[in-house]
């Protein structure tokens, strides 16, 4: 009985420590996060007075959001975009992390991992403009094509367009996806596998039954990191993309910072991020369904 | 194996990917033409000049440094007492707390860009570079949770223990062992953050009103083709300047992970 009032008054003190600890930083997000989201969330609810907001409830800015056509069209080119870079990127960096876990010895990963972060770590907007160099009309793959001989005119699909945001997004976060997936790698048993073929699998279906559905947390976190921040990408459609390639993040700023209407980017804001969500969680319900299918 | 021998092939073609860009840009940083395109045309280091003369660049570099330094300290210690409390106590609403600390991690830069910019314009704040420090502190301190709470998940409690049994205070036991066993966590993370704000551009964007920093001015740069050559100048200077503080921090990493016997799981993320 005395021991276990000591625990609860040691239980109750640990629990304010911690909450004093935690304190700081908890207030500063709560005032700087979680109010600015609750107030973009509620500005997306009010009328546009120009230069001013006027505090008049109306759903006008979600249903101009989602009746322009060529808004739509942008949004749903902000969805397409950010899923094309997901699945490219996580597709291509895969056999890279197997690599790096499967295949070299222990002391050589960290070495592979720090190569592979490297770029990353060096200004994003310039590694951006130098695939504007390479993608252009006369840029560096043109003139390479051409002086091998593959194509006598500069090819053209890929600059400024959908295609070029693609290529240089799934370059920019490419160590988004290296590193989930290879964490979840590292952590399987190497037994298992053993034991797959062992049992007459063969490395195909040892892979489709037993890597892959020990990798997919790596796999799911990867498509995570880089869908949600992909798809409210302002520099590379601004640079790289053209007229074509504009994403949701440029309209949002358009409407922000030059037409000075509040409520219609806030209700951009909202609706990116409630499809972001919306799409994240069909693909962990997708996922959980891929599990128990393969269990 | 033959298998090996593609993955091996595979690994190396992709590294080639990562790094293209970044091969082009002593190229045409060190070219003698204010066209950024091949054939290259000699070679010069005017660009170089052009860079250090330039007055509104040095500026915007200033003003990058005050904002990246205060973010990296202030992320970094909001990171210690997050990681802290995350991997030595228990109390109500740890879940929630942590997850709206960490969440800027999971939410795409613009929206913690125009949601801040709309509460400060609402409060009259006028915006500079302070207004930016703060939205980097808000991005930064989840990365430091990240690098921290692996500092302080292999602390050996004991050790702490040990101390308040030979009569060191809670204080002083923090200072002279916890601190000095998470302290290549804590440079590692300074480091990180340091890059990652000196980097950030879509926030100061934003939030820096007149003020100019490193990113916007060089974003800035781009609409006019004769500055291209300078900004290739810039960048190569920035890609050896990165390479050397990931390098060190990297070192500290690995120096902090020998120290607590922990297993190098590599990488910063």
């Amino acid at each position: 009985m005395d021991s276990g009032g000591a625990t609860t008054k040691l239980r109750r003190s640990e629990a304010s420590d911690g909450l004093t600890l935690i304190a700081t930083p908890a207030i500063y997000a709560a005032l700087l996060l979680a109010a600015p989201l609750g107030l973009l969330f509620i500005y997306s609810f009010l009328t546009d007075g120009y230069l001013t907001i006027i505090w008049d409830f109306t759903f006008q800015n979600y249903i101009d959001a989602w009746t322009d056509p060529q808004v739509r069209q942008l949004m749903l080119r902000s969805l397409w975009v950010a899923m094309s870079v997901t699945a490219a990127t996580v597709l291509l960096a895969f056999p890279v992390a197997y690599f790096v876990s499967f295949h070299l010895r222990p002391e050589r990963k960290s070495l592979w991992l720090f190569l592979i972060t490297i770029p990353f770590w060096t200004s994003y907007l310039i590694r951006v403009f130098l695939w504007k160099v390479i993608l252009d009309f006369g840029g560096v793959l043109n003139s390479f094509l051409m002086g091998i001989g593959l194509t006598s005119e500069p090819l053209t699909w890929f600059m400024n367009s959908p295609a070029a945001v693609v290529i240089t997004l799934a370059h920019a976060y490419a160590p988004f996806a290296i590193l989930p997936i290879f964490v979840a790698l590292e952590k399987i048993d190497r037994s298992l596998l053993e034991a797959g073929q062992d049992l007459g699998e063969s490395a195909l279906t040892t892979f489709w039954r037993v890597t892959l559905p020990l990798a997919m947390p790596g796999v799911v976190a990867a498509v995570l990191i880089v869908f949600i921040p992909t798809i409210g990408d302002y520099v590379t459609p601004q640079l790289v993309g053209g007229s074509e390639g504009r994403m949701v993040a440029n309209l949002i700023y358009l409407q922000y910072m030059r037409l000075d209407n509040y409520p219609a980017g806030s209700a951009l804001a909202v609706s990116a991020m409630l499809m972001v969500t919306a799409i994240s969680l069909l693909f962990i319900w997708m996922n959980r369904r891929f599990l128990r299918a393969t269990r | 194996m033959k298998g090996a021998r593609i993955f091996k092939a595979y690994a190396l073609a992709y590294l080639l990917f990562l790094y293209a860009p970044i091969l082009l840009l002593p190229l045409f940083a060190f070219n003698d033409g204010a066209i950024i395109a091949f054939p290259l045309k000699g070679f010069t280091t005017k660009w170089f000049d052009a860079m250090f003369g330039n007055a509104t660049l040095a500026l915007a570099v200033r003003n990058s440094l005050t904002i990246a330094v205060s973010s990296a300290v202030l992320a970094t210690c909001l990171g210690i007492f997050t990681a802290r409390a995350m991997t030595r106590y228990r109390f109500p609403g740890k879940a929630p707390i942590i997850g709206l600390i960490t969440l800027p991690m999971v939410l795409p830069e613009i929206i913690v860009a125009v949601s801040l910019i709309a509460v400060l314009l609402g409060l009259g704040v006028t915006l500079s570079i302070w207004t930016v420090i703060l939205g980097h502190v808000l991005i930064c301190t989840p990365y430091t949770v990240a690098i921290l709470n692996s500092a302080f998940a292999s602390l050996d409690r004991s050790l702490e223990e040990a101390a308040i049994d030979l009569g060191e205070s809670r204080i002083s036991t923090f200072r002279l062992i916890t601190l000095p066993l998470v302290a290549p966590g804590i440079i590692s993370s300074l480091l990180i953050t340091f890059t990652i704000s000196l980097d950030e551009f879509i926030i100061a964007y934003f939030l820096a009103g007149s003020a100019q920093t490193l990113p916007t001015y060089i974003f800035s740069q781009f609409r006019f083709p004769a500055q291209v050559p300078v900004i290739m100048a810039l960048g190569t200077v920035l890609v050896v300047l990165s390479i050397v503080l990931l390098s060190i921090a990297e070192y500290f990493r690995r120096r902090g992970l020998a120290k607590s016997g922990g297993k190098d799981t590599g990488g910063f993320i």
